[in-house]
């Protein structure tokens, strides 16, 4: 089968590679019939998780088609049109049965990375690297899916394939950082980062009562993007004070709850840039918590922070003075999809929340290293690139 | 590429680093666990005591390794704990050549351990995409086989 494989940093091509068998009685083969760049793929591009072999199939967020079936699969069968959660729960661990799925602890067959890398073993995920249990991507024409019963959800009738894609990864990710970031209804949230996920957060913010949300970016077209389709309040950290602006928006508190969807890569003006970024290639650092920083600054007095973006490792620099003296909460996740992943499809159904517009750009799997190009540099606005590998 | 298997071997480096210092400041003195041959390793099974081991049977991958295994209810309903440890205990030198050789049973064990787990909660073992594998071989890839080439022994259970 056709499929989109890493071959080294910021090289991708499309090969031919061995059709997904069934390996576990559990699993499934899906038929992709939608699959979406994300931005945590860019970490895997840019060289920032090191656990790649050339070959690798990438991408994690998708819809598809169940084509085969494990015979001890009991919730799905052949023809089922469904949404895979991009991160692979057991469904009967610990973990899993309290609803921390990302968390799951039977669904990583290559646990030692993890646990040496965080002192624990955390879930497996879709094309993340052999850290994240070598699990084959998305962007290719069939994917197996293990724990199918737990980790594919029927997308309901009359719910078109694009709205229904995004409830794989951006949806449930930005609906986990506004809940369990605590938004209350008439609090004000702050969220960092217009991309897929941010747009999310800054919605389910709002869906969940927040009386002012502010969507802070650098890209014009993905503030007027989140201005128009999420109707909430946009800051451009580019011509703005971030941290004045959000005190003079408050009464001088600053935000109650504070939404970090940036991640690793976060850019900035001014000599955090260069300090973090001189730190992250001499390895000095893993990661850029340049947005993390600024949310702890801006948080108001006893307020929440989440970390929705991906990290992996070490940062510099954290203000931990700030996060103590302040009394804040700061949690993080990767995204706990299977608890929300139902009640997102069925608010998508009732028209409450909107996600097809994320997909700016759709094509066909031969154009997937054009499309990451496109993603990866924001060309022609692109938002996420979406493969289409049977259109 | 050259980025890839610099960063790689630097953020080794730095991992170690990072151990080595904490492992410093938790062991002042031999900076190292004096009582790592003998340690129990511990899983703790969303099953409550009499599914894990009915009638005192062991669960088959715990009854094929050569160890000294216990169980007891984990606290706050969180089903069983189960520890097991190699029956002779290797320390010092003698440890480290045994694992240099590839003779610690304790890797053994810990699988044995992960495998009881999701056996009893899942049923099966997952298994990775990597036996069809896609990939190719390419230097990276063998520096990376030798850091993931005992991943699946390893991990916090």
């Amino acid at each position: 089968m056709k499929a989109l494989c890493w071959q080294g940093v910021n090289d991708l091509s499309v090969e031919q590679v061995p059709d997904p068998a069934i390996l576990n009685a559990q699993d499934a083969i899906v038929k992709v019939t939608a699959s979406t760049t994300c931005g945590s793929d860019l970490h895997l591009l840019g060289g920032y998780i090191p656990a790649m072999r050339a070959g690798d199939v990438i991408g994690h967020e998708f819809i598809g088609e169940i084509v085969d079936v494990g015979p001890e699969v009991s919730r799905h069968r052949r023809g089922d049109r469904v949404v895979v959660c991009s991160i692979i729960g057991c469904g009967r661990c610990w973990a899993c049965r309290h609803d921390e799925w990302s968390l799951c602890e039977n669904s990583n067959p290559k646990p030692g990375v993890t646990d040496l890398m965080w002192g624990g073993t955390t879930a497996g995920i879709f094309g993340y690297s052999h850290a994240m249990g070598g699990f084959r991507g998305s962007h290719a024409e069939y994917i197996r899916v293990p724990f199918v019963d737990y980790n594919a959800f029927t997308i309901p009738e009359g719910v078109a394939d694009l709205d229904a894609l995004f409830a794989s990864d951006a949806a449930p990710t930005g609906w986990m950082g506004a809940e369990l970031g605590g938004v209350r209804p008439g609090d004000v949230v702050a969220v960092w980062g217009c991309g897929g996920v941010g747009q999310m957060a800054a919605r389910a913010a709002m869906l969940l009562g927040a009386e002012r949300v502010i969507a802070i970016d650098r890209y014009p077209e993905r503030l007027a993007m989140t201005a128009r389709h999420v109707g909430c309040e946009v800051i451009d950290y580019t011509s703005t004070d971030v941290t004045a602006e959000l005190r003079e928006r408050t009464g001088g508190r600053g935000p109650d709850v504070c939404v970090e969807a940036v991640g690793m890569e976060a850019d900035s003006t001014g000599i955090q840039r260069v300090y973090d970024g001189v730190k992250q290639q001499l390895r000095l650092e893993q990661d850029r918590p340049i947005a993390v920083r600024e949310a702890i600054h801006a948080c108001r007095k006893g307020g929440s922070v989440f970390v929705l973006g991906v990290f992996a490792g070490f940062v510099d620099k954290f203000p931990l003075g700030a996060l103590m003296n302040k009394g804040l909460t700061l949690r993080g996740a990767q995204q706990h999809g299977q608890r929300y992943i139902p009640k997102l499809l069925e608010r998508i159904a009732k028209g409450d929340l909107k996600t097809s517009y994320l997909a700016t750009h759709t094509m066909t799997l031969d154009e997937g290293p054009k499309g990451y190009d496109m993603f990866k540099h924001k060309k022609d606005g692109c938002v996420r690139a979406v493969f289409r590998p049977w259109a | 590429m050259k980025r890839l298997v610099a960063g790689a071997a630097l953020a080794a480096a730095g991992l170690a680093v990072a151990r080595w210092v904490a492992a410093r400041g938790r062991v002042p003195a031999a900076a190292k666990d004096p009582l790592e041959s003998s340690r129990w390793l511990g899983v703790t099974v969303n099953r409550p005591p009499d599914e894990v081991a009915p009638a005192g049977h062991l669960p088959e991958p715990l009854a094929q390794v050569d160890a000294e295994v216990r169980m007891n209810r984990a606290p706050g309903d969180r089903g069983t704990e189960i520890y097991a440890r190699p029956r002779e205990h290797r320390g010092g030198a003698d440890g480290v050549l045994a694992r240099l050789r590839g003779e610690d049973p304790r890797p053994g064990i810990r699988t044995a351990l992960r495998e009881t787990k999701s056996l009893l909660e899942t049923g099966d073992v997952l298994r990775s995409d990597e036996e069809i594998a896609t990939t190719r071989p390419t230097l990276p890839g063998k520096v990376l086989d030798m850091a993931l080439g005992r991943a699946a022994e390893g991990g916090r259970l």
